[in-house]
């Protein structure tokens, strides 16, 4: 659920910056050979101090740490009426957005006043929507955006994807509300940049399991909570992308705009802000990818919209019915996505070349919004207009169809699965998960802390070990490690079919076009959709959480490897190819070695949406961090521990987000 | 160019217009049968009904909301919320009533008698059973396997990747009430607990235990619409005493039967709100609650159709709620 914790161009940015260049020759040759004797110092430690200083917690034990969370989480709810802070504070900051979310869904969602439907019918939303995707974007994305917001109607929930949408909307429009300012802050001063920062790492990699009841004790259950539960998620991403572009604007720019004699206020509105346009549309994009990766967990507490749909048709295993309502959110993800890539293309083109086009855009836009404006009249007014038409049989079959493929799939794959399962369980889990929760916990930190240093420098070095500190602190280690464990061998997994399907879009357009929607779609539909049938497949097992977490984790890796090798000179692979190479050789010797730095950022990415994925594994089998996560949401006894569980995860993020991030500065060095 | 376009803009205005002119029914005509039912609306205003996620729970809040709208006039507001939010719930004034409540020692010392924002509103006459379940073909090719002492002659038979050597115990939503880790271990049971971590798998594992014949052993409770559709065999542990379960690491006997009860908030109780009496006067049976939930959960039907097919069919015991 995590997007983006670094965009990907980041790594070269930096390559000058690092001074170990000479240094990294000589250690260079060492390197596999050091991290080669690490791994059998921390075997024979393993095998002298077996099972000794674990620092292992039962399932239903707690420290005092997580009883001191408890008693604070209990005398905040107590005095929530008394508090001046509530009061005065939270509430008002809930009416404002309450009445926000209300607003726009008697817009588009729920009936207005003394109406039975909103004020603006399906005709209305279709056009006003196509409209503008045309106005940002091109006729293509309007005719999409068209399409897809008609195939809702067409599934039987128009009125609960407005609902989404208006959730959505809403989210991203307080998002950005913050957002932007604070990217061009971080983005012109280093010292904020480096305070934001681990700020991001946390509202991106905490469970959002964790703050969700805490959310509604402070902004109570409704649309203000599922929309500032949203906005903490969704944020991020766009600080990072605005903060990166506006560090991206050419030094000589601003340097010939300081010397024509303008200030700091000028040259941030007229040199700045308009070269980063584009990129920050992107963090725009990021953010409202985000966002809709809330939608099932926002309706946890009562959200409206296609969440509560998955939710309850898994309740009773429908898998039909939540794939259907999955689906939807699919479609107005691509559609989304499209919009808003588009945009930030046209951006591109407006700023380059003022075309013959530019000459009749705005007495098309002028008939446009005329057109828009009768349809949204015609669908205030008129009932045919108002209620989408029929009733959804198209989703009816949808369910039905998606029902078949599942019970095929778990009649005829069963046997297959289990043993691969059980290949992969005991061949590579178990082992590994043994020698890192039964080392001592000083030796499994130790060893931690010597990869990364050798891996990515006295820096990373130092940052591990602070994080080793605080897993140990907050006394779900052995959790933690048995987290980890289920963690890198899906990173591993990941990164295998990464390379594979990665080198194949990378090489060849035509498999790229057909594999990408696949992609998309694997990201943004919610994970429980497809987990009934693994859980059918691969039962209640950390096996089962590895394969979500995949599901979720390679597209990322696929995209960015395949983006690396397309990078690769094009004269390069011609002149290996006239050399007389094979296509294996080129893939091996050439491509895969030039996109080193792709391939570690790939390795980044991954790890950090398979984390992503600990709470969701929690729920199908993984036990341990995601379990206690889930467990502190459910039970009050357990809230304490569910939130060091979370912090757990955080830290796990920071640690090796820092050590990948350190090891792609050098390898791209 | 430009005026051509214009008057392209124009000709769609005109034929926006005139397909105004000649629309259909207009928004509003006719709305007048909204609303609704015998009772004095107005007087009940609105009624927030907490959700919790399970089939059996939703059946219960069906028929309520149901008889709410219908026979008191109320606007029914139904919020999908776990436990401890729902109860949270109750002091924010966010929610009024929650259904079927399962024990929760822990938020009723915290809600009921520390904050006292909660009261229970009686019982919903439902019996919560809780224990350990077998699918019923393990049970019926060995019917030994029903009684505790057998459990560790057949550990072995209940290996997975999972259970570290030992025998698998499957334990499901955390929500839910638990001893199983301490009655393993005080038991003397070759069985370690594996925490699925949700009701949907521990379904998923039973349902596929039973189609392919395997081994399965896990926590699972009554009243759930599964069980009508692959019924369970529940093992019978040490029997309940009242008592034996006081020291949570020592329990060595069986989980109690629960009588499922109603939580209201302080406010609501005190409200005069005629739904404070619906739920106050609220109570069925397991079958009428399975069967409710065979409607939503199997027939797929929409909460209100399967909520009217039960109010409609059982009026006697809807009128005396309404008393």
């Amino acid at each position: 659920m995590t997007v983006v914790i670094e965009k990907p161009e980041q790594p070269e940015r930096t390559e000058a910056v690092e001074p170990v260049a000479a240094a990294g020759r000589v250690r260079k040759v060492g390197r596999p050979a050091v991290v080669g004797a690490i791994i059998v110092v921390w075997l024979v430690l393993f095998a002298l101090l077996r099972g000794r200083q674990t620092l292992s917690l039962a399932v239903a034990d707690l420290t005092d740490l997580h009883r001191w969370i408890n008693d604070l989480d209990d005398s905040i709810g107590a005095n929530r009426n008394s508090n001046p802070v509530f009061l005065y504070f939270f509430n008002e900051i809930r009416l404002v957005i309450d009445n926000l979310v209300t607003f726009v869904q008697h817009l588009i969602s729920q009936p207005s006043g003394a109406r039975p439907v909103p004020e603006i019918g399906w005709l209305g939303v279709v056009g006003l929507a196509g409209y503008v995707s045309w106005a940002v974007g091109n006729w293509k994305v309007a005719l999409l955006t068209a399409a897809g917001f008609t195939f809702f109607g067409l599934q039987g929930l128009w009125q609960q994807s407005m609902d989404t949408l208006a959730l959505i909307l809403c989210a991203v429009f307080v998002a950005l509300l913050f957002a932007i300012p604070l990217g061009v802050w971080a983005g012109l001063s280093d010292r904020f940049n480096r305070i934001m920062t681990p700020f991001l790492d946390f509202m991106q990699t905490m469970p959002t399991f964790v703050y969700l009841a805490p959310l509604t004790l402070f902004f109570l259950i409704g649309g203000a909570s599922g929309t500032i539960a949203t906005v903490i998620y969704a944020a991020p991403p766009t600080i990072r992308i605005t903060a990166h572009a506006i560090r991206n604007v050419s030094r000589t720019t601003v340097e010939a705009a300081d010397s024509l004699g303008a200030t700091s206020r000028q040259s941030l509105l007229k040199v700045l802000l308009p070269m980063s346009k584009r990129t920050v549309v992107m963090g725009v994009n990021q953010t409202i990818m985000a966002a809709l990766a809330m939608v099932t967990i926002a309706a946890l507490i009562n959200a409206p919209g296609l969440g509560p749909v998955v939710l309850q048709a898994l309740q009773s295993l429908d898998v039909g019915t939540a794939f259907n309502a999955g689906l939807a959110i699919v479609v107005m993800a691509i559609v989304l996505d499209r919009v808003t890539t588009a945009a930030s293309v046209r951006e591109e083109h407006a700023r380059n070349a003022r075309d013959r086009f530019a000459k009749w855009r705005r007495p098309l836009l002028g008939a446009g919004a005329v057109v828009a404006l009768v349809l949204v009249y015609l669908s205030h007014t008129y009932v045919w207009a108002a209620d989408f038409p029929g009733d959804g049989t198209v989703g009816t079959h949808i369910a039905s169809a998606a029902d078949s493929v599942t019970n095929w799939a778990q009649d005829s794959l069963s046997g297959v699965t289990n043993a691969f399962r059980d290949a992969i369980t005991n061949g590579l889990l178990n082992p590994f998960q043994t020698l890192l929760t039964d080392s001592p916990w000083w030796v499994v930190g130790a060893v931690l802390v010597a990869l990364a240093v050798v891996l990515g420098g006295w820096r990373s070095g130092v940052t591990t070990a602070v994080c080793v500190g605080l897993l140990v602190g907050t006394g779900v280690w052995s959790d933690a490690m048995t987290t980890l464990a289920s963690t890198i061998v899906a990173t591993v997994l990941v990164m295998v079919l990464g390379i594979v399907f990665g080198v194949w879009m990378g090489r060849s357009v035509m498999a790229d076009r057909m594999i990408r929607p696949t992609l998309d779609a694997a990201q943004v539909m919610p994970p429980f959709v497809y987990l009934v049938p693994f859980l059918a497949l691969f039962g209640a097992t950390r096996f089962t959480a590895i394969v979500a977490a995949i599901v979720y984790g390679a597209p990322v890796a696929m995209k960015i490897i395949a983006d690396g090798i397309r990078a690769v000179p094009e004269t390069t692979v011609e002149a290996a190819t006239s050399a007389g190479c094979n296509t294996w050789q080129i893939i091996t010797k050439v491509q895969l070695p030039m996109s080193r730095s792709a391939l570690t950022l790939a390795t980044n990415q991954g790890l950090i949406y398979v984390l992503s994925m600990v709470v969701v594994g929690g729920l199908v089998g993984a036990g341990a961090l995601g379990y206690d996560v889930v467990a502190g949401f459910s039970q009050s006894e357990l809230y304490g521990k569910g939130l060091a569980a979370g912090l757990a995860i955080v830290l796990l993020g920071v640690m090796f987000d820092r050590i990948t991030q350190a090891a792609a500065r050098r390898a791209s060095a | 160019m430009a005026r051509h376009w214009r008057a392209g803009a124009a000709g769609l205005a005109v034929l926006g217009l005139t397909l105004t002119a000649c629309g259909g029914a207009k928004v509003g005509d006719t709305s007048s049968g909204s609303g609704g039912g015998s009772g004095s609306s107005g007087k009940c205003g609105t009624f927030n009904l907490a959700v919790n996620p399970w089939v059996g729970y939703e059946a219960d809040a069906a028929v309520v909301a149901y008889v709410a709208q219908h026979n008191l006039g109320c606007t029914v507001d139904k919020k999908n919320l776990k436990e401890q939010i729902a109860w949270q719930g109750f002091g924010t004034g966010e929610v009024d009533a929650v259904l079927e409540n399962w024990g929760h020692a822990d938020l009723v010392k915290k809600y009921i008698d520390q904050q006292k924002t909660a009261v229970d509103a009686g019982q919903t006459g439902n019996k919560g059973i809780i224990g350990w379940y077998v699918p019923p073909w393990l049970a019926k090719a060995h019917p030994d396997i029903l009684d505790w002492k057998n459990l560790n002659k057949y550990a072995a038979k209940f290996k997975t990747s999972e259970s570290g050597g030992k025998g698998q115990l499957l334990d499901g939503d955390p929500s839910y009430v638990t001893n199983d880790a301490a009655l393993v271990k005080n038991l003397k049971l070759d069985f370690k607990v594996v925490y699925a971590g949700s009701e949907t798998a521990l379904i998923q594992a039973f349902r596929t235990a039973e189609k392919n014949k395997q081994w399965v052993i896990g926590y699972f409770y009554e009243p759930q619409w599964f069980l009508s559709e692959v019924p369970l065999k529940k093992v019978t542990l040490p029997a309940y005493k009242t008592g034996c379960d006081a020291d949570a690491a020592k329990v060595a006997c069986d989980y109690p039967v629960y009588n499922l009860n109603k939580i209201v908030s302080a406010k609501f109780a005190k409200s005069g709100s005629p739904a404070y009496n619906l739920v106050k006067n609220f109570n069925w049976t397991n079958d009428d609650q399975n069967e409710v939930a065979k409607y939503i959960a199997q027939d797929k039907l929409s909460d209100d159709a399967a909520a009217k097919k039960w109010v409609d069919a059982n009026k006697d015991k809807v009128d005396a709620w309404l008393k």
